[in-house]
């Protein structure tokens, strides 16, 4: 075999969570490691800058996290929403999470107390201090402190991983990059939107996608294109109800409407589709958002007058108001005989006990009249945070072809390898924790094999 | 006279932030503002005025912001909260004539710093001139009483006494009409416990930092360089009110009259101060011509700077007093160290000062609802 000369030890493709990880972790390790981010400085970060916090298991209350949230619970809770994802990979990750804050603390990142009293109570996540961007700053400051050589707007274009040492081809005009070893930490592809409508059809045109507009799967599809196994499904995503004004990227977390369940939604043509009442708790977001993707152009209406439009926190964008349901359909674009009569039977099904009777849908909690002018409306769409698509690894973090091998010196981390864990399922904090978990696998064992 | 449009602006701008915000609270851990924030539902103009204030502006929710420039949402809540807040002491200023006249931002609130400052060295300087023989104004003076053989005791502890009592009254009035402004008091709460927390917070700056790790003073690295700074200042102009204080129970119990020896209590606690102030003064400055300009309304830059230079001003010839207070430059240094004390006496109610009293008034607010909200829960 002919000896390659290679641009550096470790190259890491991606800038999030994950990727910093990564990169600490290989560095740490002697390693000489370049990060490519495609986005700016400013934006740096991935979906991370958007995160809040991260489930890990522990045994005892930390300096972060009060009680206790054995592996046992986390696996369990991991199994419920990930149905068939890799069980011998789930308990490594769960095992693997309970010093993971530690070392990010280590490295820079600040961390709630968990005798802080401004939180909420929670046994099974650590709250970053400041939020995702905060830990984004800290972990890039570390990483640069260390010598790792970080490239802003540098999208990647390209995996070569055919013949030899695996390069990347980046940025315009074209580069290419060799590299010993190379970990894949870009996330998933649903700021592609080309890809999104191969999965979608045309209602992905009316999704907003919550986190970084760079998330574009172009690694990911060469990954999957040069033979690795995928994981997870193609066709999902995780998805929130969103107040359809939020901007097409990066709208994060303040963009979520908070009171759909209160009043009644609407599909374009002025129809009830689904129990508003059916989730009431923090799953409602979720529940929403996979209502919506399903209806016509992928955009609904949350319907509440003056009562009910106290009982939530208002989106950050204005209400739309009218004195009347018949002109507040006309402001929607919504035909107003079918509003006022979606809304007068609605009205009419309600029992005593805040329910309704003998309507389809029907509204089994907290259904109240919509009786009180003004009126008011929200427009409500889908926000993506990201595809459920990924490539399988192993535990050592490295990507596996369909038939088992291990491609040479090809690594993954976050999100792109996520659906070993999460399946298409979602559970709150793990995605950050699996970046940080496998990114820091990723980083030790792209270290090593470079370094070997 | 500013248009009233840009005060709207900038109070429509920081309600959209502080509504955003309130969605997000990923900074709550930083300080009491969120904390408070999230207490509120609706953004009032009282709770403008009550946050903007509570605000110690250090900045690291602007930095760990995933909504600021150049995201569409263009987030900048440290600068909008400063426009709102030096508009404040605009709206709260006494006598009420001056409601909204008086600048607090730009040259012209550096001009009237200047321009206070200078009348009040005229004020001492242009008398003793006329009146103080050249051979005593610039002999040499030593031993007891060598001060007032140049200005009388009387006329500094006069007019001195005069300016500061018209200044405390118009903060007092400044802060009654701001306290107002905030809206009406929670009820039902224990106000001494409330009062305790709020002077602890003043008094260790613990708003200033970042939930532990200091603020954004520069760049989104954290530091404690501000606070720090902002402790020495502080702390400098307390011990040479105490040094004030000591030598008038000097003077007054003990029939000792000033120069006092170096060893001496207000010469220690003056020195000291004095000292404090300088460093405070020039760090404060210092920092905030280096800081990102990202997060800094630039407008307020010169008020906040003249009030540090005045200050500057008046340690370093306190300082300059003492050292050369047996040497012919004595009787100069004594006019215009008494000027410049006479100056900053007269400008408190209308500078930068009033973030003191109104910021401790807003952290008193602060903690009474935090009693308020404890004793709900209990």
């Amino acid at each position: 075999m002919t000896r390659v000369s290679c641009d550096c030890d470790v190259l890491v493709v991606g800038g999030g969570n994950a990727a910093l990880c990564a990169a600490i972790a290989a560095r740490r390790a002697g390693a000489s490691v370049l990060l490519l981010e495609a986005a700016t400085k400013a934006l740096r970060g991935g979906n991370a800058r958007h995160s809040r916090n991260m489930r890990v298991m522990h045994d005892a209350p930390t300096p972060w996290i009060r009680g206790r949230y054995p592996a046992d619970d986390y696996r369990s809770d991991l199994r419920r929403v990930a149905g068939a994802a890799d069980d011998g990979l789930t308990a490594l990750f769960v095992d693997a999470s309970a010093d993971i804050v530690d070392w990010l603390a280590g490295n820079g990142v600040r961390f709630h107390s968990g005798t802080d009293e401004v939180l909420p109570h929670s046994r099974k996540t650590a709250f970053f201090l400041g939020g995702g961007k905060a830990l984004v700053n800290a972990l890039y400051d570390t990483a640069g402190r260390l010598g790792v050589i970080i490239r802003y707007d540098s999208t990647v274009r390209a995996l070569h991983l055919r013949d030899g040492a695996p390069a990347v081809t980046v940025g315009e005009p074209n580069l290419t990059i060799r590299t010993r070893a190379l970990v894949v930490a870009s996330g998933g592809f649903q700021a592609n939107p080309g890809w999104m409508r191969q999965q979608w059809g045309g209602g992905a045109d009316g999704f907003t996608i919550r986190g970084t507009p760079h998330a574009t799967g172009i690694p990911l599809k060469a990954l999957l294109g040069d033979g690795a196994e995928p994981v997870g499904a193609a066709n999902r995503c995780h998805m929130v109800a969103v107040d359809g004004r939020a901007p097409q990227f990066d709208g994060g977390i303040v963009t979520r409407l908070d009171g759909i369940v209160q009043g009644i939604v609407v599909d374009r043509v002025g129809r009830r589709f689904a129990d508003e009442g059916a989730v009431v708790g923090s799953k409602r977001y979720t529940a929403w958002g996979e209502l919506v993707a399903r209806c016509p152009g992928a955009i609904a209406f949350s319907i509440f007058d003056a009562v009910i439009g106290e009982r939530f926190r208002p989106s950050i964008f204005p209400a739309i108001r009218a004195d009347g349901v018949g002109e507040l359909a006309s402001v929607l674009g919504i035909a107003s005989p079918a509003l006022e009569a979606t809304v007068t039977a609605f009205n009419a099904a309600i029992t005593g006990g805040d329910a309704t009777a003998g309507i389809h849908p029907p509204k089994t909690q907290l259904a109240v009249p919509i009786a009180v002018p003004p009126f008011g409306a929200y427009p409500v769409r889908v926000g993506v945070t990201s595809t459920c698509l990924g490539v399988r690894i192993d535990g050592r973090a490295r990507v596996l072809r369909r038939d088992g091998s291990a491609f040479d010196g090809v690594y993954a981390a976050g999100v792109v390898m996520a659906p070993n864990i999460l399946g298409s399922g979602y559970l709150a904090g793990s995605a950050m924790a699996i970046g940080a978990v496998f990114g820091r696998i990723a980083g030790l064992e792209a270290a090593a094999h470079a370094l070997h | 006279m500013p248009c009233t449009d840009d005060t709207q602006q900038s109070a429509a701008d920081a309600r959209r932030a502080l509504d955003i915000c309130n969605a997000c609270q990923f900074c709550d851990g930083y300080c009491t503002v969120f904390r408070a924030l999230k207490m509120r539902r609706l953004i009032s103009v009282a709770d403008l005025t009550f946050l903007s204030n509570l605000c110690h502006n250090c900045r690291s929710c602007y930095h760990a912001c995933q909504y600021a420039p150049p995201h569409a949402f263009d987030l900048n809540l440290p600068k909008s909260l400063s426009l709102v807040r030096q508009q404040t002491y605009r709206d709260h200023v006494w006598p009420p004539p001056f409601r909204g006249r008086l600048p607090y931002a730009g040259w012209p609130a550096v001009a009237v710093v200047a321009a206070v400052a200078l009348s009040a060295v005229m004020l001492v300087g242009m008398p003793a001139l006329i009146w103080i023989p050249p051979d005593v104004l610039f002999g040499r003076h030593s031993g007891p009483g060598a001060f007032y053989r140049l200005v009388p005791w009387g006329a500094i502890a006069g007019v001195a006494g005069a300016v500061m009592l018209w200044s405390l009254l118009a903060v007092g009035f400044s802060v009654a009409s701001f306290w107002r402004g905030m809206g009406p008091v929670p009820a039902g709460v224990a106000f001494l416990p409330a009062l305790r927390d709020a002077l602890c917070d003043a008094a260790t700056l613990r708003n200033l930092g970042g939930g532990g790790a200091g603020c954004n003073d520069r760049d989104e690295r954290f530091s404690q360089a501000r606070r720090r700074f902002h402790h020495a200042l502080f702390y400098g102009v307390v011990l040479c009110f105490a040094s004030t204080g000591a030598a008038t129970i000097y003077h007054h119990r003990l029939g000792w009259q000033a120069p006092y020896p170096l060893l001496s209590l207000p010469v220690l606690l003056g020195g000291i101060g004095g000292a404090g102030m300088l460093i405070g003064a020039a760090g404060l400055a210092l920092l905030k011509l280096r800081a990102d300009p990202g997060p800094v309304a630039r407008s307020l830059t010169g008020a906040d700077c003249s009030l540090l230079a005045l200050l500057f001003l008046v340690a370093a010839s306190g300082l300059g007093l003492l050292a050369l207070r047996e040497t012919a430059a004595m009787g100069p240094l004594l006019l215009v160290h008494l000027g410049l004390v006479l100056g900053w006496f007269a400008t408190l109610p209308y500078s930068k000062f009033l973030h003191a009293p109104f910021r401790f008034a807003a952290l008193l607010r602060a903690a009474m609802e935090r009693q308020c909200k404890e004793w709900g829960r209990g």
